[in-house]
């Protein structure tokens, strides 16, 4: 029952967090509402639009299709932690600002989860692999042309710098 | 595409790329949309939802959900629909009543019934499900067709007909015409139930505070009248509703327009004395929200001459709005400003019929009824060229407006304001290699395949006005949709923007920053654009109808041209001269030809603000302005039979879509997309490049793969993601846009408005090249959307020799 609370420790954003939670909890609500980290967006609830994911120990997931106690002894990364350490945009986050790859932002954090785990793996992904990465990740206003643009501009952006 | 650092047209700003002042928040995580706002004590809402198309409402018994943990409430339809009134309609038909929760019968499944208030939204979900209704179905319609006919079951028997509005439009001299032109075709095109889905369902916050008496809301809205038809129907004067705009928008495209779902909860949050949210899971999104598209068929006839000149058309318009409506009947109303497409067709008849069925009620979509009307319009011209065996592209050209002819008025009354459609037909055509294209089509066949190419034409009618209002319902004198911005200067010199709306991704924050740096020649990065709440707003319409270029960015304008002008008066003041011996720049004033006798702006602004005693003898002292602007050329009412002037600018965008179709999946790939598109001066190139790619998705969509299916007894089989399908990046290719640009004369800056390109053409195109692939096997297709099914059938009956 909902009644019944199960002790988690997760690490999210580089910070150890401990809490009871019902088993019902997802992990979306968890990070939510109870760590009111209100960047991750809820849009369909069964796994298909993405707007939820974040990242468990660095791979893309649906954070409304998985419990919080299903986190529990992982590392979770969500669009607040992509950030540089100073708090600036990540090469990422400034690229979707330069190419306009978002309109109303809702499906971005998803979107930026998605990106950067592929950029993670691969710092130079054709524009087939970036479709395919955010192929999982509904967006309603960009058409995805400057999504794709921006993960592009990142790609070389990072590469250059290096 | 990527744009030019400087300004194409001679600006400073204006036109030059610019990142959206918006976006930082956005990508950082940080904007503030409805769900996160978490009100102290706030309370959750859950619903129970018919399970029946038509049914009585019995009886309802909410003993056990009340006696469940963490509930605080139950609320019916008996005392909620006693207790408010019934939501506004646009056309006239005051029988047609409408409340968030069912008044004794339910009208189709999904319907809400009763809510549910808890302490967590899934204690809400808990209790509601121990809520037992009963009910007793009644007879129910859901094909529109079967509504029409006598006898039907009446969706409203109180109103005595399934007809919401029908009224027959002939504009010039329709049967004359058919007479005597060479050539008569007929058709139907049939335009399936789809809308816009943003990625963010509808939400709404409320909390009442019984000490002022005022109920604050904050919604994910975009929605004209919001507030005062909030308080209309709780009952309460307009100033107890206060609106908060500065809540970000997760996507909306037209459809977010909660007016149901905001009486709900401003009535429990009123009632409970507690605040009270409710945001929509996906189902209640698809279903209950009431934010399903237009479900329209037309019968097109054309009456035409060998040489391919379109002497008139005659259109009849059924449109299936569902259980209720809104402004959904208005939907047949706009396209009246653009009914025969950008062609110079002298007579039209137009025979509109608003339409209910048992099915979830329509709310506005992306172009308000234009995208459809274009669909079959363009389905026309390209079944006229080849009814001729004539080239569709040479076709178009022909019966295109051509530039000398602006202004243009059409058969319905409308008079367009600028264009060169014949010039962006050609630059999209020569971005897309037309000779190329073709080749590749005719390879393909010859190798076996599939392939085809498609060409569209349309207008993008911008400038939102409601002159279909007037025209679709003359007890409604509605003339004005005006828009508003107050512009301030502070002490330190600072700008800010106060907009009076919220937004969804449009970014108004960029445009009237954008704006107001043109005009006081400050640098736009300093200015900060922040939204009123409803009852500090000025006047405003909200972003509808592709109307913030022209009217948000008009009232900027002006605003900003009275500080300006306020600032030279002080300089004259000062210097004892006149206003015209002074000139402006970088917001600083100088004399003429003494550009060293001169106040700078933090001097004027100064003055403005502490030394009243250097302001000319009865100026307000501060710094600061307002303008609100009626809608340009707005303002009319329609003429005995039905001609008005309903938008004020017409931009336009021509398609170009190459499509190869799978023989045996019958997969549709789309290889080629060029649009070209002139929406006169472009404010912020990106902004307006990025919603034409959205809309060229949206329109894929639309053509391809979204619908909301009905089961026979009227249960929607499409109400999740996984059957109602969105374009994904898989399915939605490169796009190529070409920019034009036709300056309106209308306009501070040239510009027109844009927010519903790429969705307005593109269905349009996309059907002409499924066509054009199916047309060397003898089948067609004209219903949307073409999903792989249909092509899949399509392709068979024709190797049956069965064409459907």
């Amino acid at each position: 029952m909902s009644g019944t609370l199960h002790s988690i420790s997760v690490e999210v954003n580089g910070v150890r967090r401990e809490a009871r939670v019902p088993a019902r909890l997802s992990l979306v609500d968890w990070l939510r509402d109870e760590l009111r980290l209100t960047g991750t967006h809820v849009g369909c609830e069964h796994g298909v639009c993405g707007a939820c994911s974040v990242m468990l120990d660095g791979e893309p997931v649906r954070s409304c299709l998985m419990y919080a106690v299903q986190a529990h002894g992982h590392r979770v990364t969500t669009v607040e932690g992509l950030a540089k350490a100073d708090g600036s945009m990540s090469v990422l986050q400034d690229s979707f600002c330069e190419t306009h790859g978002l309109q109303c932002g809702y499906c971005t954090p998803g979107m930026l989860i998605a990106a950067q785990a592929l950029l993670d793996a691969n710092p130079d992904p054709g524009e087939e692999q970036i479709r395919d990465a955010i192929g999982g990740n509904l967006c309603r206003c960009t058409g995805y042309q400057p999504i794709v643009d921006a993960v592009k501009l990142a790609a070389e952006r990072m590469r250059g710098a290096k | 595409m990527s744009v030019a650092e400087k300004s194409p047209y001679g600006y400073r700003y204006i036109g030059a790329k610019r990142r959206a002042k918006e976006h930082p928040r956005f990508v950082t995580g940080r904007g503030r949309y409805v769900a996160d706002i978490a009100l102290p004590g706030m309370k959750h809402v859950a619903l129970v939802a018919s399970p029946h198309a038509s049914a009585r409402i019995v009886a309802v018994d909410t003993k056990a959900a009340l006696a469940m943990p963490g509930v605080l409430y139950v609320l019916t339809g008996e005392e909620f629909c006693a207790a408010t009134d019934s939501l506004a309609i646009g056309v006239d038909a005051p029988k047609v009543t409408r409340w968030a929760l069912a008044r004794g019968v339910v009208r189709y499944a999904g319907e809400w019934v009763a809510a549910v208030v808890a302490e967590s939204r899934a204690l809400a979900e808990d209790a509601a499900e121990r809520i037992d209704v009963e009910y007793e179905t009644l007879p129910h319609v859901i094909d529109p067709e079967e509504a029409l006919k006598p006898g039907a079951p009446l969706v409203h028997p109180a109103h005595g007909s399934n007809v919401l509005y029908h009224r027959k439009f002939v504009w010039g001299p329709v049967e004359e015409a058919f007479a005597k032109a060479g050539h008569r075709i007929a058709f139907r095109a049939t335009w399936g139930r789809s809308a816009t889905v943003p990625i963010e369902t509808f939400g709404v916050a409320a909390q009442w505070d019984a000490g002022t008496g005022i109920l604050d809301i904050w919604a994910s809205i975009q929605m004209p009248k919001y507030p005062d038809q909030t308080a209309r129907a709780l009952r309460l004067p307009g100033n107890a509703v206060r609106v908060h705009y500065d809540v970000d928008v997760g996507g909306s495209y037209g459809v977010k327009r909660g007016i149901k779902h905001t009486v709900l909860v401003g009535y429990l949050a009123k009632k409970l004395g507690v605040p009270v949210r409710f945001v929509e899971d996906r189902l209640e999104n698809m279903r209950g929200g009431d934010m399903q598209g237009p479900d329209r068929f037309f019968d097109m006839q054309v009456a035409f001459d060998a040489d391919g000149t379109i002497r008139a058309l005659k259109i009849r318009a059924v449109d299936d709005v569902g259980a209720y409506a809104g402004r959904s009947p208005f939907q047949l109303g706009k396209p009246v400003t653009a009914i025969c497409g950008p062609y110079a067709i002298p007579a039209v008849e137009y025979e509109p019929t608003s339409l209910m069925t048992n099915k979830t009620p329509q709310e506005a979509v992306r172009g308000f009824g234009q995208s459809p009307t274009n669909f079959a319009i363009e389905r026309a011209i390209d079944r006229v060229a080849a009814h001729l065996k004539m080239d569709r592209v040479e076709l178009r050209r022909k019966n295109l407006i051509r530039k000398e002819q602006f202004p243009y008025t059409i058969p319905s009354g409308s008079t367009y304001d600028s264009g060169d459609y014949h010039a962006v037909l050609d630059k999209a055509l020569a971005a897309a290699d037309w000779p190329a294209l073709v080749r590749a089509r005719d390879d393909a066949r010859r190798a076996g395949r599939l392939a085809g190419i498609g060409v569209s034409t349309c207008l993008e009618p911008s400038g939102g006005n409601s002159a279909f209002e007037v025209l679709f319902n003359p007890k409604v004198e509605n003339t004005t949709w005006m828009d508003s911005c107050l512009v301030r200067v502070d002490l330190s010199g600072a700008v800010t923007g106060v907009i009076n709306n919220s937004s969804s991704g449009q970014g108004h924050e960029s445009l009237v920053s954008t704006v107001l740096g043109e005009i006081l020649e400050r640098d736009p990065a300093g200015v900060r654009v922040v939204r009123a709440d409803s009852l500090t707003a000025l006047p405003s319409n909200s972003p509808v109808g592709s109307r913030m270029a022209v009217m948000l960015g008009g009232a900027a304008a002006g605003a900003a041209k009275t500080i300006r002008e306020t600032l030279i008066r002080i300089a004259a003041h000062n210097f004892e001269c006149s206003p015209e011996d002074l000139e402006y720049r970088d917001g600083n004033v100088n004399l003429k030809g003494a550009p060293e006798k001169r106040l700078t702006w933090d001097q004027l602004v100064e003055i403005a603000h502490r030394k009243y005693h250097k302001l000319p003898p009865g100026m307000e002292p501060g710094l600061q302005a307002k303008f609100t602007w009626q809608v340009p050329t707005g303002g009319g009412l329609p003429t005995p039979d039905g001609r008005i002037q309903i938008y004020p600018c017409y931009s336009f965008e021509a398609h170009v879509v190459f499509v190869e179709i799978d023989r045996d999946t019958a997969k549709p790939a789309l290889r080629k997309y060029v649009v070209g598109h002139d929406c006169g001066v472009m404010i912020n190139p990106d902004i307006v490049h990025g919603m034409t790619y959205g809309g060229v998705a949206h329109g894929i969509g639309a053509a391809l793969y979204e619908k909301f299916s009905y089961t026979e007894d009227g249960q929607l089989a499409s109400g999740t993601f996984m059957d109602y399908l969105i374009p994904s990046a898989m399915e939605v290719p490169g796009v190529k846009i070409v920019d034009h640009c036709t300056p309106s004369p209308l306009t501070e800056f040239g510009q027109k408005g844009s927010g519903e390109a790429g969705y307005l053409g593109g269905p349009a195109a996309i059907a002409n090249a499924v066509n054009d692939a199916l047309a060397p096997l003898g089948a067609a297709i004209d219903t949307l959307p073409m999903s792989h099914l249909a092509i899949w059938e399509a392709i068979t009956a024709s190797r049956r020799g069965t064409p459907p």
